[in-house]
């Protein structure tokens, strides 16, 4: 781990005008970043640790029936809220699929969005990697590239972005409030994390000392808590990331589909939302035929970056396999394996 | 800034003078404090054989710096057998032989403690399993783990109730 200044500041207003100083980073439990420092991946002259902050750490029930979940809120406490979970059960079952219960008790909704990639080159410093050196090419191309992306991907990099908790998140239209040295801003989380392009260096919109400091979740969001599911395909039952992983969210009157959200993680450089394949279930009868189409929209553009065709097909049925339980109704109790396909469907179906 | 930190390590009051920020609550707690019961696995939160309570809760003492944690309460292997009696969940580990090397078990015990007072598990078997995932077993004692938890979760809340009834 390379030595850093440490700041530790406690109120907002003081750590943006510490990070506001170039090569620093925040620190919110460490659990991504602490582990690139150590491996040398992430080389940070200051540390603004996050840990004595006052505030950002509430679940506020917003008066408009949304909800504000603060920057430094811990993903199990989210996960265990129980009003948060009546409304929003796929975020729930999202981030208790992901990591171990001991990373989940510390890892905070802000380090959760701005987690950085998996990719074991961008890990490897002896590695080319555009992301973490830029201009240095990329060592996943015609390397070890399974898990890579088959969607928004550039020649540059062909990275994914690991998060399970931003999946449903951008599915539901959540928004991200952000404070900085010019002021304040709020973005739609669709548009918070940045496809890679010709600077896959850029992973977020946030400039320097910009902090998260909310996620909004707005209220007719919760208009899908009824019938929402988070599926994640793993190479192991638990404790492992998303190969591919859908979450899904419908409301369904008089036997027609009135609105549907749908959204693939493991895919792309950023939570991946399918607007086309959401356009097409509105109106449409909820059943096997209508959401293969779906998932096939959801997939349309997709193109394999290495060994990996096999997860658009993959996608393709772990999207299906998420909304056929989100139609037969969100359980009310979250399964003993969360998210997990091998999680029986409700009415004997097998996938 | 001084870099000392206040913990409170199995209910004693520590004051760490520290040269260097980097330090982990993990070396903290085996390097300057000579706790070597809570075990350095990976050191990449991947293992769980770090595990400790903090502030009541489990975590990976690895991916943690100490400094960001001045004034917390810490609980590892090492505080919990108090006047020689065992933790039900020691106890529960030994009767049910769920330990081969022996070198994950402190990380597993202090989960396992974390996963019963967080009352999520219950004694479904999948739901121990999957609240345990966190923690690996090299030597696959998996089976005598699931059970010890169970056994562990029964002796404690019907302890509890008790206490409660007194
Ligand atoms: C073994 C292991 C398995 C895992 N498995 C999964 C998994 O299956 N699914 C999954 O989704 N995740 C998984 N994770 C990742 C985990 O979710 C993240 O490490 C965690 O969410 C990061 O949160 P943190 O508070 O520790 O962030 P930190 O590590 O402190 O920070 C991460 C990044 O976010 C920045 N940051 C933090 N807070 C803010 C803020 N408020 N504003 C601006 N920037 C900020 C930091 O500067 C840093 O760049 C796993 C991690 C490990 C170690
Ligand atoms: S895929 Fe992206 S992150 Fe991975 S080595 Fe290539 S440039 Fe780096
Ligand atoms: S040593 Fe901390 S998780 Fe492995
Ligand atoms: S007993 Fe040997 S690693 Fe678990």
């Amino acid at each position: 781990m390379n030595r850093f200044d440490y700041v530790r500041p406690h109120t907002v207003a003081e750590a943006i005008a510490a990070a506001a100083m170039p090569g620093s980073a925040y620190l919110a439990a460490g659990t991504n970043l602490l582990d690139l420092m150590k491996i040398g991946a992430a080389r940070p002259a200051r540390l603004v640790d996050l840990n004595y902050l006052s505030g950002l750490d509430a679940i506020e029930q917003l008066p408009d029936g949304g909800v504000r979940i603060g920057a430094r809120v811990r993903n199990a406490d989210l996960a265990h809220d129980a009003a948060f979970r009546r409304q929003f059960p796929a975020v729930c079952e999202a981030l208790l699929s992901g990591a171990s219960a001991q990373l989940r008790n510390v890892a905070t909704v802000g380090g959760n969005l701005l987690q950085r990639t998996r990719c074991a080159y961008f890990q490897d410093t002896a590695s080319a990697c555009n992301r973490r050196a830029p201009g240095s090419g990329c060592d996943a191309r015609g390397g070890e590239n399974r898990l890579h992306a088959v969607l928004g991907w550039s020649e540059g990099c062909i990275a994914t972005h690991p998060s399970d908790f931003c999946v449903p998140l951008v599915a539901l239209g959540a928004v991200v409030e952000i404070e900085g040295p010019a002021g304040a801003r709020a973005i739609p989380l669709q548009d918070f994390h940045l496809l890679p392009g010709e600077t896959p260096e850029r992973e977020s919109v946030l400039t320097p000392g910009e902090l998260v400091v909310a996620v909004r979740l707005p209220p007719e969001a919760a208009g899908f808590a009824a019938q929402s599911r988070y599926v994640k395909l793993r190479e192991r039952t638990s404790y492992a990331f998303a190969v591919v992983s859908a979450a899904a969210g419908l409301r369904i009157e008089n036997g027609r589909i009135t609105e549907a959200r749908l959204a693939l993680g493991g895919v792309a450089a950023k939570p991946w939302r399918a607007e086309a394949a959401e356009a097409a279930l509105a109106g449409a009868a909820p059943g096997a035929a209508a959401f293969r189409h779906a998932a096939e929209l959801a997939l349309a553009g997709a193109r394999p970056s290495g060994d990996n065709a096999f997860k658009i097909e993959l996608a393709q049925r772990i999207a299906i396999r998420a909304l056929t339980l989100a139609a037969a109704g969100t359980p009310d109790r979250l399964p003993a394996l969360p998210a997990s396909p091998f999680a029986p469907i409700p009415g004997g179906l097998h996938g | 800034m001084s870099l000392s930190v206040t913990l409170t390590i199995n209910r004693v009051p520590r004051t760490v003078e520290l040269d260097d920020p980097r330090v982990t609550l993990l070396d903290l707690l085996r390097e300057r404090l000579d706790l070597t019961g809570t075990k350095k696995g990976c050191d990449r939160g991947q293992c769980g054989a770090c595990t400790v309570l903090l502030n009541g809760r489990r975590v990976n003492a690895c991916l943690a710096l100490a400094i960001s944690h001045d004034g917390a309460e810490i609980l590892t292997i090492e505080g919990l057998a108090e006047s020689g009696v065992l933790h039900p969940v020691q106890a529960a580990f030994i009767a049910h032989d769920a330990l081969q090397c022996g070198f994950c078990t402190p990380g597993q015990i202090m989960s396992a403690i974390g996963l019963i007072g967080e009352g999520q598990a219950g004694d479904d078997p999948e739901r121990v399993r999957e609240g345990m995932s966190g923690n690996l077993c090299r030597c696959g004692a998996y089976r005598g783990i699931t059970e010890a938890v169970i056994e562990a979760t029964h002796d404690m809340t019907v302890t509890t109730t008790r206490e409660e009834a007194a």
